[in-house]
């Protein structure tokens, strides 16, 4: 690994970090004056189209794209501000975020001109979302495994399989699926093809999949036969595996990997008053650090980015840690505000809403983007274990 | 880092390496200081590294000290270079001229308080003072050639300077911390004290101001000596065979050395960020973060180091101990992290939820 020593050098961030800091503060404050949302449960994961609408017309979705593509040419570290503040502040990104974080910077550098003419303006503008087709049914962790097939036909290709956990696909016109279309090779890494699907083509069929916390946001998407046309495909043939690395150092550093509980914490701050016993204090002053800590981490990982480095194992670092510190959060929460306590509040108090929701949310965190086996096998082969 | 700061920090370590002999760990195990490699760390001038250049110093600002401080920290340096350098920057934040030798401070810690500035008093007595008090765990005292502490006066602080036998006369109870470093409480009554060696009432650091640098001295000190530990590791996973390969192709030794690493680059980036925070200036919050992050991660590299050297690592003559002993010392030095998580605690809870996010990403914190 190039960086051996493990440093995360402190980021220099842009130099009108404030005024982005206090322009997405007051837009916020605009929008929850204005009705388009308000703090819900799931923090930033509230589904909220109209909100990212106004996001695309605010310049703060494909913040760093050309202007030509919809997007405005602003700096890497300038997105990661906007992006740290919405996520922090719980703003309910949700409907847009896979393509502003990973559909629309895989387009931007694969992608084919009609690709980017076509669709980053529409990701650009908040409008359209795009999920991710990863995962299969025998193929969580272990991609190298996928079926889903793709078959040569003329003009194009006829797409067959099964992709399942696929976040958001039920309100997305588009997403990005990961298809064989050749011989995997000794390391199952070769011959696998990236293609954009519309997912209003005939052949796709899309079935609810319920969380234990009784939402909605899985899907499985089953494809027979879908035909997708040769201006469809994202990049070289058989060359989808290599793309995957810098899409996941992308998602991985995110700032939504230690930002998705914050707003339990905060609202376990607002409970907590001045006579807070020490080892209350003490609990929350740990989470703190930590945050601290994880954000000055994931603030280097960008700017490592913007440098054109290629921080994978960092990133895995700080999704690695992040997503412990976050599953703390809720747990250190109940164990705080007893059930005597929570029994006593009234119904719709935010932390009691907060609490029904997060604990039982908090297992997803060491799984999607990544689980920490393969986030930790992926540090072991930065020390050269592997 | 700058280029300057990285000529030093290298030449430095080049010299730590240098001095870090299995005799020079023993030596200074026995409680004996090696006269001759302390002389070498003043030819090459790292000892005055923070003494101010119209005094004949380097004139070397936080982050350079702290560079040389990760640098001990890395090599387990057995000699109390980061104490010198502390104790030089408090006599010229209270504009007392710089001293030669070993140097160290107090008040490090006060018993039933986290910082407090009547550890020690000061009055006056004539055209000279008096100094009352205790100084627990003062760093290597026994080997000082002077101390630079702070006192209570007149209702205000100031910082005092006392030299060679004076000193050494205090010297009433010799202790070790985990790392068999010296660790000495001297105690003071009456003592007269030169006009001379008193800074201005009301100048210099409080007490508590000296409690923050010394916990941002440990934190780095701690995240070069993790840097050690991580190394070593991964070293004896790689070179230990057993069930007929090395121990790091076992995955489960591997996720071990992953979280191992993990917490190391946390340390490394809340060490960095306090560097980068006093560069700008008080750094309060940031080096209370960075103890008490830095500490938790102590006790899990030092846990999974251990653990993976398996009965090896537990031998005085693997060198795995060395760094391991200082990091368990260091993390209790100028604050736990329980404390600082408290100290954290406190202010995040009058922040409330809706001022926790403005004030961590404020570029200057009000933490009064």
């Amino acid at each position: 690994m190039s960086n051996a020593e493990l440093r995360f050098e402190p980021a220099e961030m842009p130099s009108n970090v404030a005024e982005l800091r206090a322009e997405v503060r007051a837009f916020l404050a605009q929008m929850r004056a204005r009705g388009v949302y308000q703090p819900g449960p799931a923090g930033w994961a509230e589904v909220n189209r109209p909100f990212c609408i106004e996001l695309g017309k605010r310049g703060w979705l494909g913040m760093t794209w050309p202007k030509k593509y919809g997007g405005h040419e602003r700096s890497a570290m300038e997105r990661y501000v906007v992006t740290e503040e919405l996520l922090a502040n719980g703003a309910p990104i949700r409907s847009a975020q896979a393509a502003d974080r990973q559909n629309g910077p895989l387009i931007l550098h694969y992608g084919t001109e009609w690709q980017k003419m076509t669709f980053l303006p529409q990701f650009a503008s908040g409008a359209a979302s795009c999920a991710i087709g990863l995962s299969e049914p025998d193929s969580g962790s272990d991609l190298g495994g996928i079926r889903t097939r793709g078959v040569r036909v003329e003009g194009g290709w006829r797409l067959t399989g099964q992709k399942v956990w696929t976040s958001s696909a039920h309100y997305s016109q588009y997403m990005t699926v990961l298809a064989r279309t050749g011989e995997a090779g000794a390391q199952r890494h070769a011959g696998m093809t990236r293609f954009l699907i519309d997912l209003s083509w005939s052949g796709i069929t899309i079935r609810p999949i319920y969380h234990m916390t009784g939402e909605y946001d899985f899907n499985e998407v089953t494809y027979v036969d879908v035909f997708v046309p040769d201006e469809m495909v994202i990049g070289a043939v058989g060359e989808a595996w290599q793309q995957l690395s810098m899409e996941l150092a992308h998602e991985r550093s995110s700032p939504d990997r230690w930002t998705a509980q914050l707003h339990v914490l905060t609202r376990l701050l607002d409970h907590l008053d001045e006579g807070a016993d020490r080892h209350a204090r003490q609990s929350v002053g740990r989470l703190v650090a930590h945050l601290w800590t994880l954000q000055k981490m994931s603030a280097s990982v960008a700017w490592m980015l913007e440098r054109g480095l290629n921080p994978s194992i960092e990133a895995s670092i700080v999704k690695d840690l992040g997503t412990h510190y976050e599953q703390e959060i809720p747990h250190m929460a109940r164990a705080l505000v007893g059930e005597g306590e929570r029994a006593a509040l009234p119904e719709d108090d935010p932390l009691v809403r907060i609490l029904k929701y997060n604990l039982l949310f908090a297992p997803a965190l060491t799984i999607r983007g990544g689980t920490r086996e393969m986030l930790r096998n992926n540090i072991a082969r930065g020390l050269g274990l592997r | 880092m700058s280029d300057m700061r990285s000529i030093l920090a290298d030449s430095a370590a080049r010299l730590f390496a240098d001095l870090c002999t299995s005799q020079a760990f023993d030596k200074a195990e026995n409680g004996e200081l090696d006269a001759s490699a302390w002389k070498r760390l003043e030819e090459a001038g790292l000892t005055r590294a923070t003494v101010p250049e119209a005094q004949g110093g380097d004139g070397a600002d936080l982050g350079d000290a702290l560079s040389l401080v990760r640098g001990a920290g890395e090599h387990a340096l057995p000699l109390p270079l980061a104490d010198t350098l502390l104790a030089q920057w408090v006599l010229a934040a209270a504009g007392l001229p710089a001293q030669a030798g070993i140097g160290t401070i107090g008040p490090v810690v006060v018993p039933g308080k986290q910082a407090a500035n009547d550890a020690l008093a000061l009055t006056r007595y004539g055209d000279q003072w008096r100094l009352t008090g205790t100084l627990y765990r003062v760093p290597a005292a026994r080997h000082a050639g002077f101390l630079a502490a702070i006192a209570a006066c007149e209702g205000a602080h100031a910082t005092v300077l006392l030299r060679g036998a004076l000193l050494q006369a205090a010297l009433t109870r010799r202790d070790i911390n985990f790392a068999n470093e010296p660790r000495d409480t001297l105690a003071f009554r009456d003592l007269p004290v030169d006009a001379a060696c008193v800074g201005p009432v009301g100048g210099g650091l409080t007490a508590e101001e000296l409690r923050f640098l010394g916990a941002a001295f440990r934190a780095v000190a701690m995240s070069g000596a993790m840097g050690r530990v991580l190394k070593l590791a991964v070293a004896y996973a790689t070179e230990r065979v057993q069930f007929g390969k090395p121990l790091g192709g076992f995955q489960v030794i591997q996720h071990g050395l992953a979280v191992l690493a993990s917490q190391v680059a946390a340390a490394n980036a809340a060490a960095d960020a306090v560097v980068d925070a006093l560069s700008r200036g008080a750094a309060h919050f940031e080096i209370a973060a960075a103890k008490a992050r830095v500490g938790e991660a102590a006790h899990i590299v030092n846990g999974l180091a251990h653990q993976i050297h398996g009965a090896m690592g537990f031998t005085h003559e693997h060198a795995l101990h060395r760094s391991t002993r200082r990091l368990w010392a260091w993390r209790d030095e100028f604050g736990t992290e329980a404390e600082w998580a408290e100290w954290i605690g406190r202010i995040a809870v009058r922040l409330g939820g809706d001022g926790l996010w403005p004030f961590l990403t404020a570029e200057k914190k009000q933490v009064s």
